[in-house]
């Protein structure tokens, strides 16, 4: 009756890879702890807070900011992460 | 369709003179066994008395490149070997090797468009008969299936119907630029995606753009992407951003670009479309959909985007893009991410002093009226009769600036000094103005009639959130 009408695709064409969540560790004990500041205001107040906490109960703590929260992490930064924590706290805040 | 190997063929279309003309030659040309087929365009019947070939569908006149009509060309061992438009009998009888036709028609008579080159129709029989060279997915949406359902269906739009992005629709607007379909333009965040010529002029056509608007949306979205503009975080804030583009220099005016009544407003194709294209590709490539990647808590109504042009009439007002490094007589978009815009009025103030010390304490506004001293950015968009207060003091860009600039000083202890990060910015009373260097853009749009101003808010500005950015146009 009517021929098809032909669209083509406005998206990437591909969609994001799902990736698992890395399980939470039973215990902390014997991890580092990367506390991340993206220097939105007072995060780091929060993180000063979590920092006293960790050390009361003997946890390493490495502390890490980004240079703005507006934009993505540097990949240097996140590689940092990475290598020299087991897990991390990343405060969002205002 | 079928082309002979060897002789004449003739393209013809009732509907012009010319062809209407030479048809009894045609005729002529056919009982001395050298027409081997002659395709007419429009009607089947014509010319009268002769085998024609029903070329309706356009596929030998397109197969052949057919421009005008009449068209004669002589085809030996598979290939053209020469051709003739229009009606020249010089010519005629030099393809056809007799010396004795069209003695009693003119010399000459030109001749008429072929169909296959009406507007819009070469792109549709390109689709249909040839290869469109285009990479992205097809989707056929069968009849009685409604394209627009589907388009809001599959999530491609901003809550308005878009334009169905078909092939032909697509080839036509990558006829507004020279860059390649394939050419990687970026990656748009928020996800990253790489978006290329061909998937942006798949979202223009979508936003409602003409060809010609193409390049000012290339141009936006190459200024988007500079890193300076951030805009994974304008994308994704919870204080819901979207882009503002101005627009100066002659591709406003050749384009129609509206720069005065009701600029910021509805009413225009291009300020609407080229702002609603770099929005789509935003959602439909950057993935920045409402409660997903973009984050924004309200949002506004300049999220369906926002494009004007300056106001660039009065000679003596240096325009935005000059101020910021563009050649005179350049066309250029400013890209800036805002939250809002409010409209102000001052209509006791008659002379530039006062009008500029209430437009700074409009401004204190932006943001917070306690929050100064950097980390803020608006536009301030200057009416008709506002720049003519300026110009009748004869104060230029600079003075104006540097005026409204002082006039949004604040004391510091009226101010919520430690939000911004707790750095001192000054000693108590020390007078702090609004914004940093570079933070504030001044424009002139909108009618001469009206003493207002407009300021377009502005998100986390300055090196550590987004800054403006300008971008020439290229073709």
């Amino acid at each position: 009756m009517t021929e098809p009408i032909v669209l083509l695709d406005p998206t990437s064409e591909r969609s994001g890879a799902m990736r698992s969540r890395t399980a939470a560790p039973a215990s902390l004990e014997g991890l580092t702890v990367g506390l991340l500041d993206i220097s939105k205001g007072r995060g780091d107040k929060f993180l000063d807070r979590m920092e006293v906490l960790f050390g009361e109960r003997g946890i390493t703590v490495e502390r890490f900011a980004k240079p703005t929260f507006a934009k993505k992490a540097p990949d240097d930064l996140a590689a940092a992460i990475a290598e020299r924590c087991d897990i991390v706290v990343e405060a969002l805040a205002d | 369709m079928h082309l002979p190997e060897e002789g004449l063929i003739l393209v013809v279309k009732h509907d012009c003179e010319t062809c209407r003309m030479i048809a009894p030659l045609a005729a002529d040309l056919e009982r001395r066994g050298l027409l081997r087929v002659v395709f007419s365009q429009d009607d089947p019947a014509f010319p009268p008395g002769l085998q024609v070939a029903d070329d309706r569908e356009l596929e030998a006149s397109w197969t052949l490149q057919t421009e005008i009509v009449p068209t004669l060309l002589r085809r030996e061992g598979g290939r053209e070997t020469a051709r003739v438009v229009g009606w020249h009998r010089q010519e005629w009888q030099a393809l056809t090797g007799l010396n004795d036709i069209g003695g009693d028609l003119p010399p000459e008579r030109p001749g008429c468009g072929s169909l296959s080159v009406s507007p819009g129709m070469a792109e549709e029989l390109q689709v249909r008969y040839g290869s469109t060279g285009l990479g992205a997915r097809e989707i056929a949406v069968d009849f009685p299936e409604d394209p627009f359902e589907q388009m809001f269906d599959r999530g491609w739009t901003d809550g308005l119907p878009v334009v169905p992005p078909t092939p032909a629709r697509v080839l036509r607007m990558l006829q507004g630029t020279r860059r390649e379909p394939d050419d990687i333009l970026g990656m748009i965040p928020p996800s990253g995606e790489v978006c290329t010529v061909e998937k942006a002029a798949i979202n223009a056509v979508m936003a409602g753009c003409r060809p010609d608007y193409f390049p000012v949306v290339l141009a936006a979205l190459d200024a988007a992407l500079d890193p300076d503009f951030a805009l994974q975080g304008l994308m994704s804030t919870t204080m819901g951003a979207g882009i503002c583009i101005i627009v100066n220099g002659p591709i406003a005016r050749r384009i129609g670009v509206n720069s005065g009544f009701n600029a910021l407003g509805h009413g225009f194709r291009a300020n609407a479309t080229i702002a609603r294209a770099l929005q789509l590709m935003v959602i439909n490539i950057g993935g920045a959909v409402p409660g997903g990647m973009d984050r924004s808590t309200m949002g506004h109504p300049g999220k369906f985007g926002l494009c004007f042009a300056e106001d660039e009439s009065d000679p003596d007002w240096t325009p935005l893009a000059q101020s910021r490094g563009v050649p005179a007589g350049h066309s250029a978009v400013t890209v800036f991410g805002f939250c809002g815009t409010s409209i102000n009025n001052a209509e006791k103030a008659r002379e530039p002093v006062e009008l500029s010390r209430q437009i700074g304490l409009c401004l204190n506004a932006v943001y917070h009226p306690g929050l100064a001293g950097g980390g803020l950015g608006a536009v301030l968009v200057l009416s008709g009769e506002y720049g003519r207060i300026y110009r009748e003091a004869g104060w230029p860009r600079a003075q104006v600036e540097a005026a409204i600039h002082k006039a949004t000083e604040r004391p510091r202890n009226h101010l919520i000094a430690d939000y911004m990060g707790d750095e001192a910015i000054g000693e108590p009373g020390e007078a702090i103005a609004k914004f940093a260097e570079g933070d504030l853009l001044v424009v002139r749009a909108g009618s001469n009639a009206g003493l207002f101003s407009t300021i377009i808010h502005g998100w986390s500005s300055g090196p550590r959130g987004s800054q403006p950015v300008t971008r020439e146009v290229l073709p």
